[in-house]
């Protein structure tokens, strides 16, 4: 699946676009991993506006991320997440233990 | 009751078809003017079904699949994955939200999800002979349409 990254001053912003499913959770995974090791960022912005689909296999892909950031000291805000994605985070609870902001 | 309509499709365990399943699901229950999230919980439920037979029911073959969807008169839509794989020992078990046999790259919250995006969820297990998930929803007539 697409995405994108820009870093400023330790700030790392990853755009994620079309859909998470198990299919496409590995490559992901795997990709953000990189990103956090060879960046070392404070924050991680994960911007989910142009995401079209996710299902649980995104929840287990947020919840890693965030572990990984706290192991390297940072966090991680997920932000203008979009009305299915935002039911099943809803669903799951996970607007409970991780900084999330919903689209309008 | 008696289906206004119906098809099934058989398909291989790949993750590959996980967005074929879901996108074939959603077309067919357009006939019923679905709203978009509406159509979003049909895609998820989906989802969340066939990705079940995927990791679990076939965790190191691939094997087959079976989706079945039917409309029925009173405008709901109804799910039917079915496979033959190892089937599950405990099922309510299975269904408590956050329950996994996956690990880290799951969470145990496939079943709730269905049953919460859904009207109602069935499934029927048996170990090493498989397992049938069924699901329905009644799609919302809106105003101003026939
Ligand atoms: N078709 C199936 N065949 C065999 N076991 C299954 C099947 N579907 C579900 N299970 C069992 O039920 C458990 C719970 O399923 P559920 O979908 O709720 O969570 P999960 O798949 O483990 O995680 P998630 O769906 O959040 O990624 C699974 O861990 C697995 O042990
Ligand atoms: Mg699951």
């Amino acid at each position: 699946m697409p995405m994108t990254c820009t870093a400023k001053n330790r700030e790392l912003t990853v755009r994620l676009s079309g859909e998470i499913d198990h299919h496409a959770a590995r490559q992901l995974m795997l990709e953000l991993d990189r990103e956090i090791e060879s960046r070392f960022p404070r924050r991680l912005v994960l911007d989910l506006a142009q995401l079209t689909f996710m299902d649980s296999s995104g929840i287990a892909v947020l919840l890693r991320t965030c572990r990984r950031m706290q192991e390297v000291r940072g966090t991680m805000q997920v932000v203008n997440v979009p009305r299915q994605p935002a039911k099943v985070i809803r669903a799951a609870n996970l607007h409970k233990v991780l900084s999330v902001s919903f689209l309008p | 009751m008696r289906p206004i309509n119906q098809v099934k499709m058989e398909f291989d365990s790949r993750s590959a078809n996980e967005g074929f399943a879901r996108a074939a699901a959603a077309c067919f229950a357009a006939q019923l003017d679905p709203t978009l999230e509406e159509l979003g919980d049909v895609k998820t439920a989906v989802s969340e079904a066939v990705t079940n037979v995927i990791v679990h029911a076939y965790p190191d073959a691939i094997g087959r699949v079976l989706l079945r969807l039917r409309l029925f008169e009173d405008n709901t839509v109804e799910i039917t994955v079915r496979d033959w794989g190892v089937g599950i020992p405990d099922l309510e078990k299975a269904r408590e939200p956050m329950f996994t046999t996956g690990g880290a790259d799951r969470s145990g919250m496939g079943f709730t999800i269905m049953e919460s995006f859904m009207d109602a969820m069935r499934v029927r297990s048996a170990v090493g002979k498989g397992t049938t998930v069924t699901m329905r929803k009644k799609i919302s007539v809106r105003v101003g349409r026939p």
